[in-house]
């Protein structure tokens, strides 16, 4: 990292709530970097207090104790107008304004540059188009927000924060209410911008599979209020990523970084070999079924599955019968009728 | 595409400019005593006439009217654009969230506690200071209630639940003038309820020039904060975090709200449903939720369409004058019903 000092910090901070008074702390002595060039995923389940953090670091609700700096510089030390000029947000609330078009939208970024009417100059508009550019909005310009897709409006609402030209960029959720496709989408995109930008990028999200793949450092919020930070990988293999999440019923799959749903091992004993793809799905039905999957071929089952003229066959082998199934299906409910006898 | 619809709005700008010129003539023309145009015509423009009658009738009352026409047009349409941005909620106007009971507590506490002195029909004799502290009663009553309501409206999510409250607590600003008109003697009384029918026709010298100044200032005030009403369109932490002091601009609209609607409501009476209705129909024609146009937009379609009101008030070639109230009533609540039926979302969306 060749840049000195982290975008944002914090120093023994403290979250949480004041209720009647009282300080309900949810997590603290919290010291956190925030480096430019690096998307960085905050990982929580829910209720562990995700939003309460990042609300905090951009300054919607006081911290309880603590220090944040803002490229060194306290937080509450900054006017309002001047910070909006280092951090912008994108919040999981669903925007609802009828009649503002996706542009008028985005414009809306340049309020912390634009003089007391909000008149554009070039360098606004050049900077709006660029973030058009970015988040390749431009074909949606002229629609309303409440005729976008979900997608398209968190689109056009990362847009919008980028078009407000800051070195931060925080955002909750972002892909909270998204399909698969408009999810590795957007994280891609914040990925690619994090590196191409040198912005310091910070989102939270329950994603963890979307989160592995592309951050560059993850913050892990445990339930009990702890938080570890540190690399994908590192984490995964110290074992916090597994303890950060760990409920009854599920485990890590620490060779294919999912979780799965654990269920009692069944009697039933598989062993399969063959083609890599076809192995790796039929693994899976057949983990859904609870069924045991056996790494030696001296087991009771044996499949092997093979593609033949194009087609994928599965093999089934044991004491009593050798037959050629089409499909998994064909396959489970075969296994299914042996094992309810 | 763009240049295309700001040439429709240019030609519903101009449009709409052409009305109110119109109708500002046919209100000052129509009326009981019939005028012939070209002595409208001299009298507007040259202040002469061969009947000194039509130019008292023209300069004193018409005239007067008109301008108070406009003035209420404006100021309350521009107050209830102001207050749906602020509560990001379709149904809120002066008259329906309470701000104008408000007010009319405020007139109350200067007509009934005063004595019959300072009542409306007493006005014409009261010098400025009083119509200034009719003004500053009526204002300062919008203000509390609009202040109450705006506590409430933090905790609370949903937008009709939001305007029941409003009813709510306008109901018992109402009951409390009731208390009050209920301990009164009965020429007070007559003189308030007379009030509460709402005319354009009360304002006239002095007070003209008083309700002018604090109209002009609390636009000025709303449109300077066009600029914090949009970034409010996104919500408040959006607006936040594009670097709006919250604090500082909410208290501006307010004030300005404040005082739009209470020196309106006290020199007026209470107009229903302009404050609602006529940004909603701004909206419509011209297609934006930006306050940089809507705002000098909302004031011409209040103008046209508060004229219009007077117009008909006036019910042409009869004697009589219906009250204001009644046509705006008449006018508005279909409008409400009608933005209530075509959107089935209201709960959760703003406008």
């Amino acid at each position: 990292m060749n840049d000195k000092f982290p975008y944002l910090a914090t120093e023994n901070l403290a979250i949480g709530y004041r209720s009647k008074g009282l300080p309900k702390t949810i997590s603290d002595k919290l010291n956190l970097k925030l480096w430019p060039g690096n998307l960085v995923c905050l990982l929580g389940s829910n209720g562990s207090g995700k939003s309460t953090l990042m609300r905090t670091l951009a300054g919607l609700q006081p911290a309880l104790a603590g220090e944040i700096y803002v490229k060194q510089q306290s937080l509450s030390d900054i006017k309002p107008e001047h910070l909006a000029r280092q951090l912008s947000l994108v919040l999981t609330e669903r925007v609802e304004v009828g009649n503002l078009t996706a542009l008028e939208t985005i414009n809306l970024g340049r309020t912390p540059y634009t003089g007391w009417l909000g008149r554009l100059d070039n360098t606004d508009k050049e900077k709006i188009e660029q973030a058009v550019y970015f988040t390749d909005v431009s074909a949606l310009l002229d629609k309303r927000i409440h005729q976008l897709s979900d997608g398209e409006r968190q689109k056009v609402m990362l847009a919008r924060a980028l078009a407000q030209d800051t070195d931060i960029i925080l955002l909750d959720e972002p892909t909270a209410h998204l399909d698969l496709p408009n999810r590795i989408e957007m994280m891609d995109l914040l990925h690619t911008l994090a590196r191409k930008t040198k912005k310091a990028i910070l989102l939270s999200t329950h994603e963890l599979d979307l989160a592995l793949q592309t951050a560059d450092h993850l913050w892990l919020l445990k339930h009990d209020g702890q938080l570890v930070t540190g690399v994908p990988e590192d984490l995964v293999l110290n074992g916090s990523f597994e303890s950060a999440f760990s409920k009854e019923g599920f485990s890590f799959d620490k060779t294919s970084g999912t979780f799965s749903i654990r269920k009692a091992p069944g009697f039933l004993s598989l062993y399969l070999e063959g083609d890599e793809n076809l192995v790796l799905w039929t693994k899976r039905a057949v983990k859904r079924e609870g069924w045991e999957i056996s790494l030696t071929p001296n087991t009771q089952n044996q499949i092997r599955t093979i593609e033949e003229n194009g087609m994928p066959v599965w093999e089934l082998l044991n004491s009593q019968e050798a037959l050629k199934l089409t499909s998994i299906e064909a396959l489970l409910h075969h296994l299914e009728s042996k094992t309810s006898i | 595409m763009m240049a295309e619809k700001e040439n429709n709005r240019n030609w519903i700008l101009i449009g709409l400019t052409v009305l109110a010129v119109i109708f500002f003539a046919l209100d000052i023309m129509l009326g009981s005593v019939q005028i012939p145009f070209r002595e409208v015509f001299n009298i507007v423009f040259f202040q002469k006439s061969e009947n000194t009658a039509w130019l008292f009738i023209i300069e004193k009352i018409r005239f007067p009217k008109a301008i108070t026409a406009i003035l209420a047009g404006c100021g309350l349409s521009v107050s209830g654009l102001q207050m749906q941005t602020l509560f990001r909620n379709p149904l809120a106007g002066p008259s329906e969230l309470g701000i104008t009971a408000g007010a009319g507590l405020g007139v109350a506490t200067v007509m009934l506690a005063g004595g019959s002195s300072a009542s409306i029909y007493a006005i014409s004799q009261l010098g400025i200071s009083g119509s200034w502290l009719i003004v500053g009663m009526s204002s300062l009553g919008s203000g509390l209630v609009l202040g109450l309501i705006l506590l409430i409206a933090g905790r609370i999510r949903d937008n009709v639940i939001l305007l029941i409250v409003g009813v709510m607590i306008g109901t018992v600003t109402l009951s409390i003038i009731s208390i009050w008109q209920y301990f009164s003697q009965p020429e007070q009384l007559q003189e308030y309820i007379m009030w509460t029918f709402g005319s354009l026709s009360a304002v006239t010298s002095y007070h003209l020039y008083v309700l002018s100044a604090v109209v002009i200032f609390g636009l000025t005030l709303a449109f300077i904060s066009s600029k914090s009403l949009n970034a409010l369109l996104l919500g408040e932490n959006y607006a936040r975090s594009m670097g709006l002091s919250i604090g500082r601009a909410r208290l501006i609209i307010m004030f300005s709200t404040s005082i739009l609607t209470g020196s309106i409501t006290a020199f007026c009476g209470p107009i229903g449903f302009v404050g609602i209705a006529i940004p909603h129909i701004t909206r419509s024609l011209f297609g934006t939720s930006d306050h940089r146009i809507l705002i000098p937009a909302t004031c011409l379609t209040g103008t046209v369409l508060l004229l219009l009101c007077d117009i008909v008030a006036q019910l042409p070639g009869t004697q009589t004058v219906v009250p204001i109230n009644i046509v705006t009533s008449l006018l508005g609540a279909p409008i409400v019903i009608w933005i209530i039926i075509s959107r089935n979302n209201i709960r959760s969306s703003f406008s």
